[in-house]
């Protein structure tokens, strides 16, 4: 696997690449998100965003957030955007990253083609899509990264029945140069991850659960705590995929070490859009999840 | 040297974009369009062309890949037919919105359902409010002139131009055709430069949401909003007639085609009876005309529109004003109403004083034969019809070769 230096906060870069101010909602966590990106990402970038509230977070016109060149492109195309600036950077000799930033509706829903299209044909370009499990932009609609149970405008009574997509198995299954996950409790992992993507020629993905104050029905500081908790529960796994190596990252690693993890309960009572869950349904996730670390530490015994 | 070849009209397509030097191919096959496509990759994997050619999985992705590179600063390409370019048309919307210079060729055919492969109009028709600037060429030669002009009127007024051709009718017929000189097509055609080209020395956010009011940058200049971009497309897009008029002018004088880029007229000068048609349906009416005059003393011409979208309404009103009946004969429509065209055509017409009786016939819907026999017949009867019938009746678009 490719090493990268630890970042630290001592070292991190000091530089913004964002402006002070921008729309998104307070306690969001995609612009915790955006900031540490970019610094790892650096100015010789291009990025390419379809609708999200990534769109909204970067201004509007003619006043923009970021400091960075984007292509704000149409939904369902983001990857195929990407992969025309690749190839017109690739013409020009050049080798500016070419970003595609979107969220679980663009990426995991109405993306999922340009996306698997992109993946087979392994484009050099870094896919980042912030999962924050529903379609957050347009008010809280259920999208295909929603956990099951979970409360949104398209589900309101019982919650959504079906299980939700396990995208970063998907984008695994067309084995493109590198997969990865992060949570935006842990900007810091984000930064290394994305500073090994830019080392790797292929497509690099990165998926980052990103919690939502509005949609997951949380206090605005309590954004970070929950991201923590999806964790330490063993609920959302960081890890990482070179080639036909998966490597646990250091956040979920330690987990191993433990005998037993915190209740999957304890993640889902700190968040509204849970509370339709039946106390049945969440016996079933955490068994679940004890079967899944039950492989996991099989799987990464020697770690 | 330019060069004299015998081909098909995708051949010449093909060869037209090869000459433009397009650096991003990207493109998904759908019949009659497939061997354009065919025809790129290999000129691309033989070395013959210096380009990318990316397999994308769908045209909305193709026209995507296309809208990436022109927005990065380098010329694409791609094709398309039918329910393709149905497929891309949010796409289209994006190009021109994002006042982006692309060129595309569609091939033209029938839309679904139910499934049909055969030429008429209706893909493009359905897509004239775009913003894309629609041209329909009548033969190879055309195809590939206009294709060439094409990349230029684009990259001129920053707006993405449609190059229409028929389905089978030239895209899959062999003719003869002249390729230019490349280093002439050099000459005519500079290089790509386009204005807003992303780039992190200079980052622009393209697209962004736009207020519906004008609004102050961050100098205090105030920027239009979405209806001052939106006006600005049209009024660019309506003065793109002259701009493809002089881009014509000098295409003729290096290479000695051209005169005719938005109507070319066959036999007009003192016609009474105007047929008017696109594609290459205009030249098939040739054969209509001179019958017409020959064996029946009747003073017909044919005038073929190249230009579809912008609407030259002054051209055509301009040409048409004097002729006693006009017969709009076409292959798509707006359903529900009439032909697409005969509705344009008709409201060029209504602000003048002497308006022609028109006539609208609908033609080649699938494939369906055109047959000149059946043409000469029908434009026979149009032009001896006296006023008797009803403007409603005049109104109603007649429907040419129905077999049941």
């Amino acid at each position: 696997m490719t090493q990268i230096a630890k970042t630290n906060i001592l070292n991190l870069t000091e530089e913004e690449f964002v402006h002070p101010g921008n729309r998104a909602c307070s306690g969001c966590t995609l612009s915790i998100l955006y900031r540490i990106g970019l610094k790892a990402l650096g100015r010789d970038c291009i990025f390419v965003v379809p609708p999200s509230c990534l769109t909204v977070m970067q201004g509007l016109y003619p006043i923009s957030a970021t400091q960075m060149p984007v292509l704000n492109g149409t939904f369902a195309s983001t990857a195929a955007i990407a992969t025309g600036v690749r190839a017109a950077m690739k013409r020009r000799g050049k080798k500016t990253q070419v970003v595609a930033w979107a969220g679980d509706g663009g990426t995991a829903d109405i993306g999922i083609q340009a996306l698997s299209g992109a993946l087979e044909r392994n484009e050099d370009i870094i896919y980042i899509c912030y999962d924050n499990e529903a379609y957050m932009n347009t008010g809280v609609q259920r999208s295909g990264t929603t956990p099951q149970g979970g409360l949104t405008t398209t589900t309101p009574y019982d919650g959504k029945k079906e299980n939700s997509k396990n995208v970063p198995d998907i984008v695994a299954a067309h084995n493109p140069a590198y997969v990865a996950t992060c949570s935006a409790s842990y900007p810091l992992d984000f930064h290394d991850k994305l500073l090994k993507a830019k080392e790797i020629r292929g497509l690099k993905y990165i998926h980052i659960q990103t919690p939502c104050p509005p949609g997951w029905g949380c206090e605005e500081r309590m954004t970070v705590k929950i991201g923590k908790m999806a964790i330490e529960c063993g609920l959302f796994d960081l890890y990482e995929i070179e080639g036909d190596q998966k490597k646990l990252s250091e956040p979920t690693a330690k987990l191993l070490k433990k005998d037993k993890l915190r209740p999957v309960e304890d993640y889902l009572k700190m968040q509204t859009r849970f509370k339709a869950l039946s106390d049945e349904q969440i016996v079933n996730m955490q068994q679940k999840i004890d079967r899944k670390w039950e492989t996991y530490r099989q799987e990464f015994a020697e770690e | 040297m330019s060069e004299k070849l015998i081909e098909s009209g995708n051949s010449a397509a093909a060869l037209a974009v090869q000459l433009a030097a397009a650096e991003v191919i990207a493109a998904y096959p759908i019949t009659p369009q497939t061997p354009l496509t065919e025809k790129l990759s290999e000129l691309i994997a033989a070395g013959e062309m210096d380009a990318e050619y990316v397999a994308v999985e769908s045209e909305h992705s193709a026209l995507a890949v296309c809208i990436g590179a022109a927005s990065a600063g380098v010329r694409p390409f791609t094709a398309t037919s039918s329910n393709g370019l149905l497929y891309m048309s949010e796409q289209l919307h994006w190009a021109a919105g994002g006042r982006l210079p692309l060129v595309m060729c569609v091939v033209n055919r029938a839309v679904g359902a139910p499934w049909s492969v055969w030429n008429d109009h209706q893909d493009a028709i359905s897509q004239r409010d775009t913003g894309w600037i629609q041209i329909f060429a009548k033969d190879h030669q055309e195809i590939v002139d206009m294709t060439l002009k094409a990349f230029r009127l684009a990259e001129l007024v920053h707006i993405p131009v449609m190059v229409n051709y028929d389905g089978y009718y030239l895209s899959h017929t062999y003719m003869p055709f002249e390729l230019p000189d490349a280093e002439a097509v050099r000459a005519f055609l500079p290089e790509y430069d386009y204005k807003h080209t992303l780039s992190p020395e200079h980052p622009e956010s393209l697209n962004t949401v736009t207020l519906p009011d004008a609004r102050n940058d961050i100098n205090g200049v105030k920027q239009g909003g979405y209806m001052e971009i939106r006006q600005n497309l049209h009024l660019e897009m309506r003065q793109a007639m002259d701009v493809w008029e002089e881009i014509d002018d000098d295409f003729q004088q290096r290479f000695g085609r051209g005169g005719t880029p938005i109507l070319d007229p066959y036999r007009c000068e003192d016609a009474e009876f105007i047929i008017v048609a696109m594609g290459s349906m205009a030249n098939q009416f040739q054969d209509v005309v001179d019958r017409l005059r020959e064996s029946d003393g009747l003073k017909a011409g044919v005038l073929a529109l190249q230009m579809y979208r912008p609407f030259p309404t002054a051209r055509i009103a301009e040409a048409l004003q004097a002729a006693k009946v006009i017969m709009v004969c076409e292959k798509g429509l707006s359903y529900g109403n009439q032909g697409a065209l005969f509705a344009d055509l008709k409201s060029a017409l209504y602000p003048y004083p002497a308006r022609p009786r028109l006539h609208n016939y609908i033609v080649g819907l699938g494939g369906r034969e055109i047959r000149t026999d059946d043409l000469y017949l029908e434009m026979k009867q149009a032009c001896r019809q006296d006023d008797q019938a009803t403007p409603e009746q005049n109104d109603t678009p007649q429907w040419i070769g129905m077999q049941l």
